[in-house]
């Protein structure tokens, strides 16, 4: 077990500082100066110049590497060039919209998918199969934009129970806050909910050809106590990694759906700093995104272990 | 009488309760597309900046009215020397910051000369060039000697970049901004909104509202149902033209279309070959159809244009007859130019919905006389670096929004590539004219040439369309610069 963990631990620590250089390389590539952004187009180059040296952005590329990298050990994100304000301060302002979302559509897509997949399996080949599989079907293939403005245009014009969009922060209260984050939590739920039913359904129904499932079945174990004890447990590890892939999508990849209900979420704030090259912002929070996937990717590794025994006791 | 009283004072609670419940509403949620990326007029050129802080936080010395014209702000009234080069404010008295402390002439010192200093990252720098000294009279008066007459130069004094700041909080207004203004900074809720509150120390007339709430809704799709769900109640420079036709004919919304000061064009490089070419540019001028590209990228709401000059300034001549839609002329105008056989060039086109539709018409169009554009879609950092800073592009469609710009065409090194001596002596000439007629004729004989050497592909003016709840008066319809002035606006019930 203190193997498998440090081994998993040495390689998030590899990936982190290969993914710096990366996202690093990358942004220095691309064409744009924040300075020029920043000015438009009536200052003259000198201006540009000047605004550059104030940013340090006519430094060595090394140095401002280094810079960075090594503020980040020390966990000093850096200064916005656009904001002007510490990064960190953005990111933590982000988090509280983005992480709750998260996890309310992560909660909401496995409370549908879960059932959906073991009712699907339970009934392989039949009606309520092939019903439940075209509607996980049709929820992958739904655009969750569209989606998204049908839902407003129900809940938030036509029934007015909730906003059509905008988060007004938890410092209005619990309720308000939540009930900015109900229809986007469903947007984004559904496409996962159906992409994980199906990913149940197919685990399952490897699992129930098994030849312990036979057995259990044979010695008189009922249909539902199998599938519930035996199966699901066995199937769990393919949609644990989806599930753990799915989250950190949900935790930054949910650019079009807090466009359509304008929610300050993560993802808007790393596609305004690209569009504004606001590259240290861009970088930062890349990083730290990076951090959360290999966490979270640590995290499942470990759940594997504990839905298997025999990683466990694996040297 | 005691049952009188009683049925009195009962009416009279009545009454009470009743106005109260109906009395106006004094709180506002205005939508916009782009967040600023600060707040601080003075330090950036992003047009989202002047859209939630201009004539509402900041002031200047003069401003810009609904229709581009010179008031006096801070200013009450100034006087000029007879040479044109000493410009004294008297400014009003009694003014107090956001912060509390008094306004007077030294904070216009500091201002303009922070504004035009050495190390300023002011994005309006050229506002300043003129000015040579500043100087406090007293108190309540400023003496400006400039190094030359500048007939721009009380307009200048309008734009939310000459806006007037305390030396007190100069360096944080980018996150707390300071100013004047009838209304003050509340908070900033980043990526969501920006609120202002009514100031009570407010020097002028007080406004009707209280409170107004900046929300930003960065999708097209979703202004729409933030208007009909009743977030949102005003989107002055709405999003999309196209999606305007929904709230149209809806009667609980106004839909104003007003003009703009943004001359959309079809830039061209005129110094890489063939555009460096009369007859080439001119081909390219009667190969587009206006009609077709305002129809199809501003939903048939733009003004055509012949030159670079709004139609709503006194001073634009009509020039759109110079270059009709003729394909044939188009042709032989190539194949005088020895290109028959027509040639390839490419089309950058940054991200506004009147770029990137128009670029697919205006391509369509220009196929048709033989030139085969390739269209690279690129950001707004790409266009600036690439197009506007390296110059490395044949064609592109911008909207050129900053009011009397025509001098840009004069500038050196400008990404046109465009160089007429006989254009930058009437520039010049213009600058140190003040009458009035004589200015006129050097505006009109500017918009001649540059349609006669046919510069650019002049297309139309960018039309803004503003859409409010009909219970709300008081929004600018045009916008001769990117503002949203709040002082006027109220409730009507």
């Amino acid at each position: 077990m203190t193997t498998y963990l440090l081994n998993r631990l040495a390689i998030a620590v590899i990936t982190l500082v290969l993914a710096s250089m990366v996202v690093f390389a990358v942004l220095e590539i691309i064409p744009g100066d924040p300075a020029r952004l920043m000015l438009g187009m009536n200052a003259n180059a000198d201006q540009v110049e000047l605004l550059r040296n104030q940013m340090g952005l006519n430094a060595p590329l090394a140095l401002r590497y280094l810079h960075w990298a090594g503020g980040l050990l020390s966990l000093d994100f850096g200064r916005s060039y656009t904001y002007s304000v510490p990064v960190i301060d953005l990111v933590r302002e982000r988090v509280v919209v983005s992480l709750p979302l998260a996890l309310i559509a992560l909660a909401l897509s496995t409370i549908i998918a879960i059932p959906v997949g073991l009712f699907s399996a339970g009934r392989h080949g039949r009606a309520g199969d092939t019903i439940a599989t075209g509607a996980a079907q049709l929820g992958v293939a739904v655009p969750n934009f569209w989606f998204a403005l049908m839902l407003i245009y129900l809940f938030a014009v036509w029934l007015r129970l909730v906003p059509a969009g905008g988060f007004p922060g938890w410092s209005a209260g619990v309720w308000p806050a939540l009930k900015s984050l109900v229809l986007p939590a469903i947007a984004l739920a559904l496409p996962q909910a159906a992409i994980l039913a199906r990913v149940t359904r197919s685990a399952l129904i490897e699992v129930l050809n098994e030849d312990y499932i036979r057995t259990a079945r044979a010695k008189g174990l009922p249909y539902r106590a199998v599938l519930w004890r035996h199966a699901l447990r066995n199937a769990m590890i393919p949609v644990l990694t989806i599930l753990g892939l799915q989250f950190a999508f949900l935790l930054a990849g949910t650019i079009i759906i807090e466009n359509v209900f304008y929610l300050p979420g993560l993802g808007r704030l790393v596609f305004q700093a690209i569009t504004q090259r606001d590259l240290i912002v861009v970088e930062s929070v890349v990083m730290l995104l990076v951090a959360a996937v290999i966490a979270v990717n640590l995290l499942v590794d470990l759940s594997y272990a504990v839905v298997d025994p025999r990683l466990r006791s694996r040297q | 009488m005691k049952l009188w009283k009683t049925i009195l004072t009962a009416a009279g609670l009545v009454v009470a309760t009743g106005t109260s419940a109906f009395a106006v509403r004094t709180d506002l949620v205005i939508g916009i597309t782009l967040e600023p990326p600060h707040l601080d007029p003075t330090a950036g050129a992003a047009a989202a900046i002047d859209e939630v802080l201009y004539a509402n936080v900041f002031e200047g010395l003069t401003r810009i009215g609904p229709n581009g014209e010179v008031l006096p702000d801070l200013a009450e009234s100034w006087t000029v020397s007879d040479d044109g080069k000493v410009y004294t404010f008297k400014l009003h008295t009694g003014v107090k910051f956001h912060d509390g402390t008094d306004f007077n002439a030294d904070d216009v010192k500091f201002s303009l000369d922070r504004a035009r200093a050495d190390n300023s990252v002011n994005a309006q720098k050229g506002l300043f060039a003129a000015i040579d000294t500043v100087e406090v009279a007293d108190p309540g008066t400023v003496k400006i000697t400039l190094k030359n007459p500048q007939s721009s130069f009380l307009y200048n004094m309008g734009w939310g970049d000459a806006v007037i700041v305390a030396p007190e909080t100069a360096d944080t207004n980018k996150e707390k901004p300071v100013g004047t203004g009838p209304f003050r900074f509340q908070s900033w809720a980043k990526g969501s909104s920006i609120t202002l509150i009514k100031s009570d120390t407010y020097w002028g007339a007080p406004v009707s509202l209280d409170k107004a709430e900046f929300r930003i809704v960065p999708d097209a799709a979703a202004a729409i149902p933030a208007l009909l769900s009743g977030d949102v109640q005003a989107f002055p420079f709405f999003p999309d033209p196209d999606s305007v036709a929904q709230v149209k004919d809806d009667p609980r919304f106004k839909v104003v279309i007003g003009a703009t000061e943004g001359e959309t064009i079809l830039s061209i490089n005129n110094k890489k070959p063939p555009f460096d070419r009369l007859q080439v540019r001119q081909a390219i001028s009667f190969a587009l159809d206006r009609k077709a590209i305002i129809d199809g990228a501003s939903a048939g709401l733009g003004v055509p244009i012949g030159s670079h000059m709004s139609p709503a300034n006194k001073a634009y001549v009509d020039l759109t007859g110079l270059y009709p839609h003729n394909v044939e002329r188009a042709r032989e105008l190539l194949k005088e130019a020895g290109l028959e056989n027509g040639f390839k060039a490419t089309l950058k086109l940054p991200p506004p919905p009147y770029a990137r539709l128009g670029g697919e018409i205006i391509a369509s169009q220009l196929r048709d006389v033989g030139i085969d554009l390739q269209i690279v879609p690129v950001e707004w950092a790409q266009w600036l670096d690439q197009v506007f800073t390296k110059k490395d592009y044949d064609l592109t469609i911008v909207s050129h929004t900053e009011p009397n710009d025509i001098d840009i065409y004069s500038r050196k090194d400008y990404y046109f590539n465009y160089d007429n001596p006989t254009f930058d002596k009437i520039i010049a000439d213009l600058n140190l004219t003040s009458d009035e007629a004589k200015r006129m004729t050097l505006l009109g004989e500017a918009q001649k040439i540059l349609a006669d050497d046919a510069v650019v592909g002049f297309l139309y003016e960018l039309p803004k369309a503003g859409v409010w709840d009909a219970k709300l008066e008081g929004f600018w319809e045009n916008a001769p610069i990117q503002a949203n002035d709040l002082t006027k606006v109220k409730w009507t019930e």
